[in-house]
């Protein structure tokens, strides 16, 4: 056991810290733009000549030659002596061997911490729902913990009466709990031009799903007596440093769908999600999910706010901007096998993956293995749920081979999701947000899987 | 009886008539009238057709003092770094005032896109500066230092002039000299509904076709070798268990096939836990030492690995310049006096002195 348990703190050994600098980042650039066409078909005459000893397939799981697995013949001790008491930890955690399952930053993407990203482990997560503390974060101006007993919410404007309420009145409201995704509009941004990043992690990490519990905006609203008649837009501010505010579209609070909402999965929301109350916009990138919210303006004019006039706006290829951007379009991303990760044999394989849309169901999802020439359709786990992220699954068995693993998920509007090459057609590559491209990984002869993008 | 009977029905359908009732209509002894006070306090956002702007004025000169104090250290003295957040100024010429569209929009060879190169309403500068900026102080300016500080803004980006005083009599005249004020569109499917000149297509529309659907694929783009440990070893941030590991990056690829690896093991050993943190790092969170200082890496200051090489056991000495502030010693930029409690300020200190050991 000494032996193995060496090579494994070997393998294991800490990740020196270790940043791309800006040298660095620019050659990333340079090198993915001078062209890497032929990889695959070098990467092939290369990994086929290594491979000179011919390849039996191995057991991953062998019989010792003591004729039993240790852990099977000698007991353990949680086996074999009293566990630990009830109430131990009163707020319980994951098992200590879950350490690597952490939301992380990308090195080098902001100066600081508290206008920055966090990126959600994707590659570890099964399911639909996000677990809580995992939640993908992003703050504007640093992140607080808000004493809810203080917290207040206002609604002005165009409402007969503008009304103030604490989290008590807010809560004693009919609630509603519905099950949504969360996407940033900037998820998958660093690719728009090349590959940039190693991992689901990084490439698809800004996008969360919770089952938020609130009441509909609308209730609200309506006991201000907005003029619903006259007003198209309504303003939503953040009662955090930056106050931040967006212009949300009327037909999606008319319709019920925005939330106020205080809970998440069965809890409050957590401090970095809004506690104790924040919006929720289901289909509509999470800059408008304005969080620690504290005042809803209705209006008649959009507000072009700085989240929507300055950032947040695709750049299209004429030299404008769209401003005003909401829907989170139809897209999706295998998960296992992804980026970074390493298929230890071939055989058979579950490849699962995530896909969801900002307007409705998904109703189908197909995966490739051979970077988009032939596809199967996926089976989709239940539940299917509007705006909300969608579980897939299909078997795979691998030979060993190059693999390019592909998924496009398809809505119900009949949307399918785009290829690279009809994306940028259309957005050109400068455009920054929302990137719903089919994502590739390589899966190498070693086992090794490589985030690329195929022509 | 039977009578009776009736009676009690009678009672209950009334009972349920009234409940129904009072649901549809008002929602009894939630929430209560905003004062105008309140309301004044919160209705800060200010509109592009300069809804909610307050009364006042400020001039590019007085911008400039305010400018230098408070958002220099972040933006560069003429809105140019890059150092925290993307520049402001800078890609604007005076032809784009003229046609109000940004002409380095158009070049895909032009470096980066600064605030002012995209910003097509004043009314979103002066907005966002009065309720965010400064960035550790938000909402501490006055409305005329707003004024001014957009003024200034506006100055570097040779909107206005020198000499140029900005109010609320003549901010709707500035906004048409704004460079890229006719550079935004909102023909688009993002938005879902018709506020914005109808509903339209999405750009694409890919078919999901399932067999032969195109030739042989080749690999495009792919991270350079180099890269391979960038953001950290890729082992550590997969779960120990499952079909797949993460990829060790910390050394080179291996060579050969998957199978024929060697070390393949199910078995997985726990990392061991984290030693707790040092109370310093919440501190240096909490009073935003991290905005402008990191680990270990120039950002605005010195990193802190420096300053402990430079200082060692200085711990009087540290407090001390922490307290005050002070230019010189690591560059031009000035680090303004904090005011951070003596104990925390000590904590850091002797944190910094100590080695600030992560």
């Amino acid at each position: 056991m000494k032996t193995q348990a060496g090579i494994l703190s070997g393998r294991l050994q800490k990740a020196p810290e270790n940043f791309l600098d800006r040298e660095g980042i620019r050659k990333v650039i340079a090198e993915s733009q001078t062209g890497r066409r032929t990889f695959m078909r070098h990467a092939f005459a290369a990994a086929a000549a290594g491979a000179a000893a011919p390849l039996a397939l191995s057991q991953g799981n062998p019989v010792p030659v003591e004729g039993g697995d240790p852990y099977i013949l000698n007991l353990p001790e949680h086996a074999t002596a009293l566990g630990q008491g009830v109430a131990t930890d009163g707020y319980g955690k994951p098992s200590k061997f879950e350490a690597n399952v952490q939301r992380r930053q990308s090195p080098g993407l902001t100066q600081t911490t508290q206008a920055s990203v966090s990126f959600a482990p994707l590659q570890s997560l099964f399911g639909i729902v996000t677990p809580s503390g995992l939640h993908f974060e992003r703050h504007h101006q640093g992140w607080w913990d808000i004493d809810p007993s203080k917290h207040r919410f206002m609604v002005n404007g165009m409402v007969k009466e503008p009304k103030v309420f604490t989290m008590d009145e807010i809560m004693r409201l009919p609630s509603v709990s519905r099950f949504h995704f969360i996407e940033c509009g900037a998820n998958t941004a660093v690719e728009w031009g090349n590959v940039a990043v190693p991992t689901v992690q990084y490439t698809h990490g800004m996008i969360s799903c919770s089952e938020f519990t609130g009441v509909p905006l609308i209730t609200l609203l309506e006991i201000a007596g907005a003029d619903l008649k006259n007003a198209k837009f309504i303003l939503a501010e953040g009662g955090d440093g930056s106050s931040m505010t967006r212009t949300i579209p009327m037909s999606l609070i008319t319709s019920g769908e925005v939330l106020v909402a205080y809970g998440q999965n069965g809890e409050m929301l957590r401090p970095e999600n809004g506690y104790p109350l924040r919006l929720v916009v289901p289909g509509v990138q999470g800059v408008s999910w304005v969080k620690y919210l504290r005042r809803i303006e209705v209006g008649d004019k959009p507000y072009a706010a700085k989240d929507e006039a300055v950032h947040y706006m695709d750049l299209m290829p004429d030299g404008t901007h769209r401003q005003y951007t909401n829907i989170q379009e139809c897209k999706s991303v295998v998960t296992t096998p992804s980026g970074g990760q390493v298929l230890l044999d071939q055989g058979f394989y579950n490849i699962t993956g995530l896909a969801w849309s900002g307007r409705g169901k998904v109703k189908k999802v197909d995966v490739s293995v051979d970077g988009g020439r032939n596809w199967r359709q996926a089976r989709l786990e239940t539940p299917v749920l509007s705006k909300a992220l969608t579980r897939f699954n299909i078997d795979w068995v691998w030979d060993g081979q190059p693999a390019i693993i592909q998924s496009r998920a398809t809505d119900d509007t009949g949307f399918v999701q785009p290829t690279y090459q009809q994306l940028r057609a259309a957005r050109g590559t400068r455009s920054i947000y929302h990137n719903n491209a089919i994502q590739s990984w390589l899966v190498q002869q070693n086992g090794e899987v490589k985030n690329v993008q195929v022509s | 009886m039977s009578k009776c009977r009736n009676g009690w029905l009678a009672i209950v359908l009334m009972a349920t008539a009234t409940a129904a009732l009072a649901q549809s209509t008002v929602y009894q002894g939630v929430g209560r009238l905003a004062t105008a006070k309140e309301v004044a306090a919160w209705d800060i956002d200010v509109r592009p057709d300069f809804k909610g702007l307050p009364v006042g004025s400020g001039s590019v000169e007085k911008g400039q003092e305010v400018w230098e104090v408070k958002c220099a250290s972040c933006h560069g003295v003429f809105g140019e770094s890059n150092e925290v957040f993307s520049p402001l100024v800078g890609g604007t010429t005076a032809d784009d005032v003229k046609t109000g569209r940004v002409a380095a929009l158009l070049r895909p060879d032009y470096p980066g896109r600064t605030t002012m190169m995209k910003v097509a309403t004043v009314s979103t500068l002066w907005d966002y500066i009065n309720r965010a900026m400064p960035w550790t102080a938000p909402k501490s300016l006055k409305p005329d230092e707003v004024y001014a500080v957009t003024a200034y803004l506006l100055n570097l980006a040779y909107v206005v002039p020198d000499d140029f005083t900005l109010s609320d009599k003549n901010i709707a005249e500035v906004q048409q000299r704004m460079p890229n004020r006719n550079g935004m569109q909102t023909r688009h499917a993002l938005w879902p509904d018709k506020a914005f000149n109808g509903t339209i297509k999405p750009d694409t529309a890919n078919v999901a076709c399932m067999k032969d659907c195109v030739p042989e694929a080749n690999v495009a783009s792919m991270l350079p070798d180099y890269a391979r440990n960038a953001h950290g070893n890729l082992a550590d941030q997969n779960r120990l268990i499952g079909q797949q590991k993460g990829a060790d990056t910390a050394r080179p690829e291996r060579k050969g096939l998957a199978g024929a690896l060697g070390v393949v093991t199910t078995n997985a050993a726990a990392k061991p836990t984290a030693k707790p943190a040092d109370p310093a790092l919440a501190l240096l969170n909490k009073h935003n030492c991290t905005a402008c200082h990191a680990q270990d890496r120039k950002v605005v200051g010195p990193s802190f690995n420096d300053i402990a090489k430079k200082y060692p056991s200085k711990t009087d000495y540290l407090m001390g310049k922490i307290k005050a502030g002070g230019t010189g010693l690591w560059g031009t930029v000035v680090m303004p006096a904090q005011s951070a409690p003596d104990t925390d300020i000590k904590t850091m200190a002797n944190w910094l002195a100590m080695g600030a050991a992560k």
